[in-house]
């Protein structure tokens, strides 16, 4: 250590403007942090991009990326790190594929304390090491203190979808069973009850969590999946109006059959939130032939979170419009929320 | 406490069957609470009642009936650098006259949704160089944390925190309601929170002026059924009473603490309504000893009253006059998304209710 430089650089407790100038300093984060933590492997190491593994006959690529600007960057059952992994790799999953590798793109707010991004990249990397996904290339940009909210995260995904796998909303038909993985609504209401400093008598955890995992045993168990979808920002109104939408086809959907933790319920009406335009980040709706729903069911409820999976609805012939059952008999058309009802959930 | 026995399915349907059997005659009820509007027409009750019967939805809704000028008093205090503009966030996308309160933020104001005016204080004393105001928007329900907050502010001496006031009394609307030449509802079905605070008094003398039925009304598809058949009931038999049909809720005296706190900090004031004008009483003020925490004096705000948008009928929509899916406007230029007037946005309005509960096509 020279006299002109007092401090071993990894000791900044927090993130200077330096640490992402190209110079000695971002060197240092680099090789002190961020690739011991992420552990970046390309097929044949590490370079400008990664090389990635050839693909088996009949495969087909997948490519999608998202943006994770959640705050808190932590909340109970997860963290932007983790969240990170997991929506990225369940936006390829419900595209039928596997995701083989991330891209991680990381902006830092200058004075991020590096405490919290150790953190964060640590909870990101067993997120990928629990998913079988490999991080292959990323990046790492400083702005100054007050543009931007502590850490922005963005993800980039490609997977594979197996031969003979074709999951789309052009494939979803009259007759088909519309099931949900568990209970919804979890991820927005965890994340709003820590935001806003809520205390509920019993805690909501997020249900963030990978879904190939549930994807995979639906698909060797021998089920026809005709669509998958997440239902994320807008919940699960959002997604099935979407995939009405998309298809041309009529939903009808059972209210009283959709599944929902009491804790989270007891919170959506003290707040005056409709539980159905609540973000999950680990459930997601599978349509698929009704000869098939129950043994689909049977997957899902094995599945990790999916004690309360459930067949919700059924598809008909139609324009595209979603209709919502009450427990009274009573039906109401289902609509996308009007606006910002939970900004920055994820 | 379970609400599932007020829910029930099989009891929302006896009860449809026991009030089908108990009309042998059009009748025509308002609920007064934009809350119990939206619980009618989340669960369908609308439809499985019988057709005889009509429920008019009433003005019930506190961000609904707020003026344009006191929206546009929010906007303006949300454009001065050193206020902070704290409110329910159902107000934030509700129209003022040129603007809205999330564009206003987008303009760069500071403004913030809070669950609670407590909310507000606490943000007040941390950051003490701003000035905090509270947009004290709703029924006596809202009332009396809206005065613990003037009351502990007023022990703190804290100067960096105002209410712009908003609050409004539902008597007399009701009032209003009964008193027009043109009256056509029967019967009342009154918001069982708003009475769970005020408790009943107020109410028994509208029945006595009025001979016309009331009957205090919870929340739950249950008891929203239950106090349309004491209602019908009354009317068949040719009575006007005030009776309980949520005493889980309301006792007679009402909460007397929240009263006292109400009476202590608040008075009643004239306040103009969107859609029934000027109210005698119809709003709460501050009190002369707490006048200093009234943020339209503090400021200096103007009050002008501001017409509604000319293709916007809210007016007639708040005095149960034309139903919300009846308005030119409905479901074309007035969305959720682009609302022309407040009912069409407010979680507790009624083209707000009919826009998600029937769908957009009238």
């Amino acid at each position: 250590m020279s006299a002109d430089c007092p401090l071993p650089q990894d000791d900044y407790p927090t993130v200077q403007l330096a640490h992402g100038g190209g110079g000695r300093l971002m060197r240092q984060l680099l090789d002190g942090l961020i690739l011991p933590t992420l552990r970046p492997e390309g097929a044949r190491g590490l370079h400008d991009a990664a090389y990635l593994e050839e693909l088996p006959p009949g495969a087909q690529l997948a490519f999608t990326t998202d943006s994770y600007v959640v705050r808190p960057l932590f909340f109970p059952g997860g963290d932007i790190g983790g969240l990170a992994v997991h929506g990225t790799i369940n936006d390829l999953a419900m595209a039928g594929a596997r995701a083989l590798a991330l891209s991680v793109s990381l902006i830092l707010e200058e004075g991020l304390s590096m405490a919290t991004l150790r953190r964060v990249l640590g909870s990101l990397r067993q997120a990928a090491d629990g998913a079988g996904v490999r991080v292959v290339t990323g990046d790492t940009k400083v702005v100054e203190r007050g543009r931007a909210d502590g850490l922005y995260i963005n993800t980039a995904g490609i997977g594979v979808v197996p031969a003979g796998v074709c999951v789309h909303p052009d494939r979803i038909r009259p007759g088909d069973a519309l099931l949900v993985s568990g209970d919804i609504a979890r991820h927005g209401m965890a994340v709003l009850a820590r935001r806003e400093g809520l205390e509920f008598e019993a805690a909501i955890d997020s249900d963030c969590q990978p879904l190939w995992g549930t994807v995979a045993a639906l698909l060797d168990a021998g089920i026809d999946l005709h669509c998958l979808r997440d239902p994320t920002r807008g919940g699960l109104a959002s997604a099935l109006v979407e995939l009405a939408r998309e298809a041309r086809t009529d939903l009808l959907v059972e209210e009283a059959a959709v599944p929902l933790a009491p804790p989270v319920a007891a919170a959506c009406e003290l707040l005056g939130i409709d539980p159905l335009h609540v973000a999950c980040e680990g459930r997601l709706v599978a349509f698929v032939p009704a000869a098939q729903a129950n043994r689909a069911l049977d997957v899902l409820r094995a599945a990790p979170g999916g004690a309360q999976a459930a067949l919700i609805g059924v598809v008909s012939a139609g324009s595209g419009r979603v209709t919502l059952r009450s427990p009274y008999g009573t039906d109401r058309p289902l609509d996308l929320p009007a606006g910002e009802l939970l900004p920055r959930i994820c | 406490m379970s609400t599932a026995e007020y829910r029930d399915p099989a009891a929302v349907h006896r009860l449809c069957e026991v009030i089908a059997c108990s009309v042998s005659r059009p009748w025509t009820l308002m609920e007064i609470c934009g809350g119990q509007t939206h619980a009618i027409l989340r669960a369908g009750l609308d439809r499985l009642l019988p057709q005889a019967l009509t429920l008019v939805h009433g003005p019930g809704c506190p961000v609904c009936v707020t003026p344009l000028e006191v929206i546009d008093q929010a906007i303006a205090l949300a454009g001065r650098p050193e206020v902070v503009l704290c409110s329910f966030g159902d107000m934030l996308r509700v129209p003022g006259s040129a603007s809205d309160l999330l564009a206003a933020r987008a303009a760069g104001g500071d403004v913030r949704a809070v669950y609670s005016p407590l909310d507000a204080l606490a943000l007040a004393q941390r950051e003490s160089q701003r000035q905090v105001v509270f947009f004290a928007v709703g029924f006596e329900t809202t009332a009396p944390a809206a005065a613990a907050a003037v009351r502990q502010a007023h022990a703190l001496g804290l100067g960096n925190f105002s209410l712009l006031m908003a609050e409004v009394r539902v008597p007399p609307a009701i009032e209003a309601i009964l008193g027009a030449s043109d009256n056509r509802i029967q019967g009342f079905l009154t918001a069982g929170h708003v009475c769970a605070v005020m408790g009943q008094g107020e109410y028994a003398s509208l029945v006595e002026r009025f001979a016309v039925p009331m009957v205090v009304t919870g929340f739950e598809p249950v008891d929203i059924l239950l106090g349309v058949l004491r209602c019908v009931r009354q009317l068949e038999a040719g009575q006007a009473r005030l009776e309980n049909a949520y005493p889980r809720a309301v006792q007679a005296d009402g909460n007397p603490a929240a009263r006292a706190l109400i009476g202590e900090v608040f008075e009643p004031v004239t306040r103009r309504w969107r859609g029934l004008g000027a109210l005698p009483g119809g709003g709460l003020g501050l009190r002369p000893a707490y006048a200093d925490f009234d943020a339209a004096r503090r400021f200096g705000l103007a009050d002008t009253p501001q017409p509604d948008h000319a293709d916007c009928h809210a007016g007639e929509v708040l005095q149960g006059r034309l139903r919300p899916d009846a308005c030119p406007a409905f479901g074309r230029q007035c969305t959720p998304q682009r609302p022309l007037g407040a009912p069409m946005v407010s979680s507790e309005g009624a083209c707000a209710a009919y826009y998600r509960y029937h769908g957009a096509a009238a």
